[in-house]
């Protein structure tokens, strides 16, 4: 048994998320975490509204130009490894709002890991998107977070 | 960024020589949306509030300049998201109003049910997030399962659970199935019970009590010169409610009440929310049994005579050759309405949600711009907050059910 | 009871020759006047005992290009509580000029509504407490609302016009660009 896959499965099964819920896609959000679509049996029970301590940043609705510096700002101030998964069309391309005032896309700013479409998704898609986060958790390797590829991904957005 | 005074003068007996700044949001827990406040305060009281908004500004009104008139019920959808059916109706009944439409009678109570379960909708979100923000969590838990109750009706309904998108200019796409009855059937049997235990443990709660009442109050005349309106207004004591002053949808054959509130704190808002949710139900009864009493054609037409607006049905589209031109021409966008202008309102979860609309006879809207209720109140967020404790801040927030959506636009 | 002829008689009466025209749309009356005249003729509204239009509903602006001249209009829509009736007042400024006093002292409602016309589309409100942009990011430097501008974001290079039906070999015909 590798060390390497012990740590993966109990990374990927307490994933804490940090909610960035904006607009409608929050709504559905919450109703992931009521009782019906329960999230918290994926082992994200706890929801941290604080970068420090959290791993997944989910982004739920839309990012205006006026907010994506605090996006940023937020990304920044999480701890590595961290992954990021952009809930809904309009976290993913900019959605129904192609206007001069909407981010076409969050990964215009910060690196993405997952995409979920939907506007707004439904829950078990959602919950798809948090299950695929679980498989690249799981299959991440220890030393990738200090490796050049990612550390060129990151330049490439300007963080690092 | 705001102009924010620093260094206010604080009174002599203060021991702190000078005010602390603080940033509340945009991204906070309980700030429900991105909104952000620069805060002056003196140990935990606040002395001066600067509030921010337009973080999830979208551009509607720009957006509905280039889109044909259906196409603008999906973004009223996105204004107050929580209460998205009563949005789309409304922007229905803008444009039936403004070409000259008649709705059947049967379209019309289908319309109030689906209004009155919006606000439900809403109110439910509200209170129970007023709950959570002062610490309890069990009663959100509990009620939200309700929620999915009601999203399983739109889905039903439209297909969809969140932005609804619901009907058509000229009343609905289909009428209602025989599962859509059971589920609001189903609703209303096991709605009541559950209201009635979330009131038993928040009405006569002393900490809830005591966190709420005289916090954030708002006298009548102050609330009318900020503009208020809806269940914060009713709460500092106007009954002000557009569905009795300018009734729509056949509101006036409907026996309701106004719940109206006294000193306007979040308390009575509470209390005017709680009480709005019980007389939806009386509504909702009221409406099925007036659909039941509908004899003869009246019974079975959900929509309008309206072939310039309303698309025909698909199987007459593909037999018909009548229908396929209408298709053609109110998918293409070839419809041209009357030059004019109107400004329609409706009452919406948190107060008059009007639509001006102004053509001038192409295709799409010239200007269209939304009177929004929770913009308007906003302003007043300073004036009462100011020399309240920092947690008394949060709760005032979470009780005037300020939306993201509707607030930016 | 209120009705519109009362309200334009009145004002009529009052004002004289400020009043320059009126339209009636769907019931609800449309009052034009010269522009020096916003505050005094919303005054006169608020304290006359049979008119007591205390209450302001909507505030906003429509931009026409093609009205050289008078390209803005400011309008205000006031309502009296008791007796359920609504007016409309519209008053024109030319694109260049655009002053206009505000209401904000009369109505504190009409505070951030001001912002929002003023943030989309540059209407200068002479008295206002604190005239800066409300809804877009403080840098920007145009007014986003006026017809002149286009919706979407001119800076993506990822677009491809041709397959959005603008610019390219296509034309529908129902686009104006």
């Amino acid at each position: 048994m590798q060390l390497s896959k012990v740590i993966g499965l109990a990374r990927k099964n307490s994933i804490w998320p940090l909610p960035f819920a904006t607009s409608c896609c929050g709504i559905e959000f919450m109703a992931t975490m009521g009782s019906t679509y329960d999230l918290s049996r994926f082992g994200s029970e706890r929801l941290a509204f604080t970068p420090r301590q959290c791993d997944l940043l989910m982004v739920m609705g839309t990012i205006s130009k006026k907010m994506a510096p605090v996006l940023r700002q937020v990304y920044i101030q999480m701890a590595e490894p961290r992954w990021v998964v952009a809930v809904g069309a309009c976290a993913s391309s900019g959605g129904i709002f192609d206007t001069y005032s909407v981010l076409q896309g969050i990964d215009q700013v910060i690196p993405v890991d997952v995409y979920v479409p939907g506007c707004p998704p439904r829950p078990e898609g959602i919950i798809d998107g948090i299950l695929r986060i679980q498989e690249l958790v799981e299959n991440e390797s220890i030393r990738r977070r200090n490796s050049p590829e990612y550390q060129e991904l990151l330049k490439s957005y300007g963080i690092s | 960024m705001a102009e924010v005074k620093h260094n206010i003068k604080l009174p002599k007996e203060s021991l702190e020589k000078t005010t602390q700044t603080i940033n509340l949001g945009p991204t906070h827990p309980a700030t429900h949306g991105v909104f952000q406040n620069i805060l002056e305060i003196d140990g935990e009281k606040i002395i001066q509030a600067t509030p921010t908004v337009g973080y999830i500004h979208r551009a509607f009104e720009k957006i509905a300049e280039r889109k044909p008139l259906y196409q603008v019920t999906p973004l009223t959808d996105r204004l107050n998201y929580c209460s998205a059916p009563i949005n789309n109706i409304g922007w229905h009944l803008t444009v039936e109003k403004f070409v000259g439409i008649d709705i059947p009678a049967r379209a019309q109570y289908l319309r109030v049910i689906i209004m009155e379960l919006a606000r439900i909708s809403d109110h439910l979100i509200c209170n129970s997030i007023l709950g959570v923000d002062s610490g309890a969590f069990t009663g959100f838990l509990y009620i939200f399962q309700y929620r999915e109750l009601i999203y399983e009706i739109y889905e039903e309904i439209c297909g969809s659970r969140l932005t609804t998108n619901i009907g058509r200019i000229g009343g609905f796409e289909r009428d209602f199935s025989e599962t859509a009855w059971t589920k609001i059937n189903k609703f209303l049997d096991e709605y009541p019970r559950v209201l009635k235990e979330f009131e038993d443990l928040f009405n006569r709660n002393r900490i809830f009590i005591e966190r709420t009442q005289g916090v954030g109050g708002i006298s009548a005349e102050r609330a009318l010169a900020y503009g208020f309106t809806g269940p914060n207004l009713r709460a500092a004591g106007v009954d002000y409610d557009v569905r009795i002053q300018k009734p729509y949808c056949r509101y006036q054959e409907f026996d309701f009440k106004v719940p109206v509130g006294t000193t306007g704190d979040c308390y009575d808002r509470y209390l005017v929310r709680n009480e709005e949710m019980w007389q939806s139900i009386s509504l909702i009864k009221q409406a099925i049994q007036k659909i039941g009493e509908l004899k003869g054609e009246e019974a079975t037409k959900y929509h309008a005579d309206a072939p310039d607006f309303y698309l025909p049905l698909k199987k007459d589209v593909y037999t018909k050759m009548e229908a396929l031109i209408y298709h053609f021409k109110i998918i293409m966008g070839e419809v041209d309405i009357p030059a004019g202008e109107l400004y329609n309102a409706v009452e919406g979860a948190n107060g008059e949600l009007g639509y001006y609309f102004i053509s001038d006879g192409g295709r799409s809207a010239y200007r269209l711009h939304f009177r929004r209720p929770c913009f308007i109140y906003y302003q007043a967020y300073p004036e009462l907050v100011e020399g309240s404790m920092l947690s008394d801040a949060i709760l005032t927030m979470s009780s005037l059910n300020l939306i993201a959506g509707e607030l930016d636009a | 009871m209120l009705n519109s002829k009362f309200v334009l008689d009145k004002l009529i009466e009052k004002f004289g020759e400020v009043i320059t025209g009126y339209e009636e749309s769907f019931g609800l009356m449309a009052i034009h006047a010269d522009k020096e005249f916003n505050l005094k003729i919303l005054q006169f509204l608020y304290d006359e005992e049979d008119l007591a239009f205390r209450f302001l509903t909507d505030l906003t602006a429509i931009h026409y290009p093609d009205h050289k001249g008078e390209e803005l209009v400011v309008t205000y829509l006031v309502y009296n509580m008791t007796q359920n009736f609504h007016i409309r007042l519209k008053f024109a400024l030319d694109i260049n000029e655009s002053n206009i006093y505000t209401a904000s002292q009369l109505h504190p409602t009409a505070n951030w509504l001001e912002r929002e016309c003023y943030d989309f589309f540059g209407v200068n409100f002479v008295g206002h407490p604190n005239l800066i942009r409300v809804m877009n990011v403080d840098e920007m430097d145009y007014f986003p609302l006026r017809k002149e501008f286009p919706l979407e974001d001119q800076t993506r290079t990822d677009k491809d016009d041709e397959m959005f039906g603008r610019g390219g070999h296509f034309n529908f015909g129902n686009f104006s660009v």
